[in-house]
């Protein structure tokens, strides 16, 4: 994707009809460190890579608790990511002191709005409602999906078809299992690198179990358990999947035609937020 | 900053009631809640309007009856519907249950009264969903709280001693009803605003119902009420 008369601007169409900047911002996203998320009928369980930028600091929080019932991994401008969280948790707040009920998952994420420009972050939002558990991926578009389960951030795609193959079995697995399924995923993506509950965090919500992040010891002793027993992942369960795919829409048109100057020819590959 | 007390948009506040209605009662019983209201109107002290239907639903899951002003209560069904209507039109499968609705007139009725302008009614709002039973109350200076059985106005003082003694769990519609009839008698004898035309309300997991208005038997012929001058002539 190169630089074009058409990107400086968010409020600026191309003539191809894509808005240069919030694909832009989308990009943010897929540098960001990897966040993945999946869900039964009852829990949601979030993950994500943590990557200090040295040996001397700490690694910055990915994960945030939004109510007792909403919990938030996300990936790209980590800053972005905290301004989201505070305005989602002021929403919850709100909600529930009017209506003394938690608000349903799902009015949430299309109450987002950009202002002056996109937010440079991918939302994961597990929660619970009267329907059960939910998990929604929101991009810097705006769009939100629904999720069985779902990775984002860098080697997300490593994650991710590691999910596709599992998916259908989420649905009636049980809390442990989930979580397992989540340090696998998460493993995958970071391509030989060693897992160990340093450079990993683990979040898990659930009916009759208030969003909470686990602490190191039993992520830890979760790795080792599986490390020591093998490879292989937890056994499967024959479930028909009711949700959409885990597969997250197609990458933008990279090597397509960007250089809508001269030609407003269509570009190569539907624009990201298109589908 | 126009609502200052003592200016002259005092004429925007609500200082007295002019229309009211007069008590309401509410229990829980096995299926759901039960609600009893009379169809007054009292202007005052005469009995004006005979025909106020002052129990309505509220969306899919609950039952409001209001005593107090009339006008408020209208204004207040405003609200409600305009909630529910956002909320349906949200159109995801999630709605508002009495529990909700019965917090939301709290903050509302509450909010009212910091500005010294409440809506002057006390209100009952009862329903189920998925199978909870909820029942609660809630007047114009904001108190609220819920219970197995409320009434209010008159009925705190008249119907709810008969409700402590003989409500239980597990009544039936039948027994519901007739002891809700218990406590509107009462009323009827001794609340001076009270009409002899009442409705009762029922409020399941299946839905709404609110009955034709009817009226009760009464009884006269207490020895008291004989030759209610005896003894009069010199007393004073």
């Amino acid at each position: 994707m190169f630089r074009n008369q058409y990107d400086t601007d968010v409020t600026t169409w191309s003539p191809a009809g894509r808005l240069f900047q919030v694909e832009y911002a989308m990009e943010a996203v897929k540098q960001g460190s990897a966040a993945i998320g999946l869900r039964s009928k009852t829990h949601v369980v979030l993950a994500c890579v943590n990557k200090a930028s040295s040996e001397l600091s700490s690694h910055q929080k990915k994960i945030f608790k939004v109510d007792d019932h909403i919990g938030v991994a996300i990936a790209g401008l980590t800053a972005d990511g905290r301004v989201l969280s505070r305005y989602m948790r002021n929403e919850c707040i709100n909600y529930s002191y009017t209506y003394e009920s938690p608000l349903p998952v799902g009015r949430l994420v299309c109450t987002q709005r950009s202002w002056k420009r996109p937010y440079g972050v991918g939302l994961l939002i597990g929660g619970l409602d009267e329907s059960g558990a939910h998990l929604y991926y929101n991009c810097p578009s705006g769009n939100y999906f629904e999720y069985q389960a779902f990775a984002i951030g860098s080697r997300s795609q490593a994650a991710k078809t590691y999910l596709e193959r599992k998916f259908e079995t989420f649905v009636d697995s049980s809390r442990e299992n989930l979580i397992k399924d989540a340090l696998f995923a998460l493993r995958e993506t970071l391509q030989g690198e060693k897992l160990t509950s340093s450079n990993c965090t683990i979040a898990v919500l659930g009916i009759g179990e208030a969003f909470s992040t686990l602490d190191q010891e039993t992520v830890q002793r979760l790795i080792n358990e599986f490390e020591v027993v093998g490879e292989d992942p937890p056994a499967e369960a024959a479930a028909a999947p009711d949700q959409s795919d885990g597969a997250e829409p197609g990458p933008a048109a990279a090597a397509a035609d960007d250089d809508d100057q001269e030609t407003p020819a269509a570009d190569q590959g539907a624009a990201p937020m298109d589908i | 900053m126009n609502n200052l007390i003592g200016s002259d948009a005092d004429s925007q506040r609500t200082l007295y009631p002019y229309v009211t209605g007069t008590s309401v009662v509410g229990i829980k019983y096995k299926d759901g809640i039960l609600l009893a209201a009379d169809m007054g109107g009292s202007y005052g002290s005469t009995l004006r309007y005979k025909t106020v239907e002052r129990m309505k639903s509220v969306g899919k899951h609950s039952i409001i009856g209001a005593s107090g002003e009339i006008s408020d209560f209208q204004e207040i069904m405003r609200y409600l519907d305009e909630l529910i209507l956002y909320d349906n039109m949200w159109d995801d499968g999630n709605s508002f249950g009495p529990k909700e609705v019965h917090n939301y007139l709290t903050r509302v009725m509450y909010n009212r009264r910091n500005k010294f302008n409440p809506l002057w009614n006390s209100l009952v709002l009862g329903g189920v969903k998925n199978g909870q039973k909820y029942l609660g109350t809630v007047n114009m200076i904001g108190v609220h709280y819920e219970d197995n059985h409320v009434a209010t106005g008159f009925g705190n003082h008249l119907s709810r001693p008969i409700l402590r003694d003989e409500w239980h769990e597990n009544l039936t519609f039948e027994e519901g009803v007739k002891l809700l009839e218990k406590c509107m008698r009462v009323l009827l004898y001794r609340d001076r605003s009270a009409v002899n035309k009442l409705q009762i309300a029922k409020i399941t997991e299946e839905g709404v119902t609110i009955s034709q208005p009817y009226s009760l038997k009464t009884f006269w012929n207490f020895a008291a009420f004989q030759n209610p001058t005896v003894g009069a002539e010199g007393s004073w």
